[in-house]
């Protein structure tokens, strides 16, 4: 389970300072695939990278799994981050290394023996269905492939929580649909907490459980992800719904019938 | 073509390279921690930490603004303590190190910090310390380009031991004006202007080799 407890975040630039997070409170279940939807600059992209420090909140509570993140020194929070996986819109993935050996790459930093990398990157690129691309490098692989490796090198230490940052964005509708298929999976079959973030409504519809919405570094709306559909609140989720309902329109018009 | 040509250009080319095998060797284990600090101290960096950053930056600038001949003088002193004498390669071999270990840093931490933030990100989230990070990440993802740099810099030394050699450190460059200029010897002017073209299109040739090897194994295509 994660818990947020009154986060805050301002950046200071030079000229300005701008409130990220504004007083962040959110719960989320353990083995939820928890959507958190927003235009873009809303603070939901602060916010994921709060959860394991890549971002030092100004103040507020991070609990994961009842661990306080907030409070930890550096020490602990390596510790912690091992058991955090994340995945990233541009993947990320060392082009120094092949596919096998990013994602034997956590296990290296947590200190496996040699043996039991091997057992579990096998194990796991079998999961991700990326076998025969063992000894590939990054650059070989195509966008969908690249976000596979990336799932298994988060998987590899087998965390807790997955946190996933706009893992979908870049890449074209049908790969989309194939990796938020593989996260679906993976939720159910390691009863996983995947946290992710997005400005696509299909990535909320087609896998998330629960919602928040994410609008000026505040949380302005949250619950079971059919409420966004049928009974948005808040103005981003009604000008994400409104725009979903005016394409469909157009839809109607031009096919002539019903959908 | 007289006959003590060969022989000149031979204990010549001899003492060049040992000059440039050595001041490079020396020069990396000076320059790849300080370019790796220069590089990680920076501000947004892993190891963030402004004033120490500020402080070697200082430095490796005050070193680089001495002109090298200058650097030669000052450090004869230094060159005599650590190695008994100011004359010949091995004494050249003190100010060669420590005039090119800044201009090796700095080419290491124009390098360091083309990697992509977003690695270094994702290593962090994967919880991976600072020297895991420097060793596994940084070095790695950079390393073509760490190659191409360190070959501009064999290449920049072999310029400063042609220049060493006009105040006693031997090698090619003092050939040239020790037989080629002071004794009107023309014919060993060109062989020695000859031999360094060779020397610096061979280590080129060297470097590029390198790099692109490396480069092959990691953006092949099938």
């Amino acid at each position: 389970m994660i818990e947020v407890k009154n986060l805050s975040k301002t950046f200071i630039t030079s000229n300005s300072k701008i409130q990220a997070l504004d007083n962040i409170n959110l719960k989320i279940e353990k083995g939820d695939i928890f959507g958190i939807i927003g235009f873009s600059g809303a603070g939901k992209s602060t916010l994921i990278r709060c959860l394991n420090r890549l971002e030092e909140p100004d103040s507020g509570r991070i609990l994961i799994e009842g661990k306080d993140i907030t409070r930890m020194d550096k020490k602990e929070l390596k510790n912690a981050r091992r058991k955090i996986g994340m995945i990233f819109q541009q993947f990320n993935l060392l082009d120094s290394r092949s596919v096998f050996e990013n994602i034997a790459f956590p296990l290296e930093i947590a200190g496996c023996r040699n043996q039991k990398i091997k057992e579990r990157v096998e194990e796991i690129l079998e999961m991700v269905g990326l076998t025969d691309k063992a000894d590939s490098y990054p650059s070989q692989l195509s966008g969908g492939q690249k976000q596979r490796v990336g799932i298994a090198r988060a998987l590899a230490n087998e965390p807790d929580v997955l946190l996933s940052d706009e893992a979908t964005s870049a890449l074209d509708p049908m790969t989309t649909f194939s990796i938020l298929e593989l996260l679906k999976e993976i939720n159910q079959k390691l009863n996983l907490t995947i946290v992710l973030i997005t400005h696509e409504l299909d990535v909320l519809n087609h896998i998330c459980k629960n919602m928040a919405v994410v609008e000026n570094g505040r949380i302005v709306e949250s619950g079971p992800v059919e409420k966004f559909f049928t009974n948005p609140e808040s103005s981003t989720s009604k000008s994400f719904v409104n725009i979903l309902n005016s394409f469909q329109r157009g839809r109607l018009y031009i096919e002539g019938g019903a959908i | 073509m007289d006959s003590d040509l060969i022989q000149l250009l031979g204990t010549g080319l001899a003492e060049t390279l040992y000059m440039v095998v050595l001041s490079t060797l020396i020069s990396l284990a000076i320059g790849l921690p300080l370019g790796v600090m220069l590089a990680v101290t920076e501000k947004g960096n892993i190891l963030e930490a402004p004033r120490v950053n500020k402080a070697l930056a200082t430095f490796v600038n005050i070193v680089r603004s001495f002109p090298f001949i200058i650097l030669i003088v000052i450090l004869l002193p230094l060159s005599r303590f650590i190695v008994g004498t100011t004359i010949g390669s091995t004494a050249a071999v003190v100010p060669l190190s420590i005039g090119s270990a800044p201009f090796l840093a700095r080419i290491i931490e124009n390098s360091l910090k083309e990697v992509h933030t977003g690695k270094i990100e994702a290593s962090l989230a994967m919880g991976a310390g600072t020297f895991t990070i420097i060793r596994r990440v940084l070095i790695p993802e950079a390393l073509p380009s760490l190659v191409r740099g360190v070959t501009l810099a064999i290449i920049t030394i072999t310029g400063f031991t042609a220049a060493a050699g006009a105040i006693g450190a031997g090698g090619l460059g003092s050939l040239a004006i020790r037989f080629g200029y002071m004794r009107f010897r023309n014919d060993i002017m060109i062989f020695t202007v000859v031999l360094l073209i060779v020397l610096v299109q061979g280590v080129q040739f060297g470097g590029d080799l390198i790099a692109k090897w490396i480069n092959k194994k990691r953006f092949k295509f099938e």
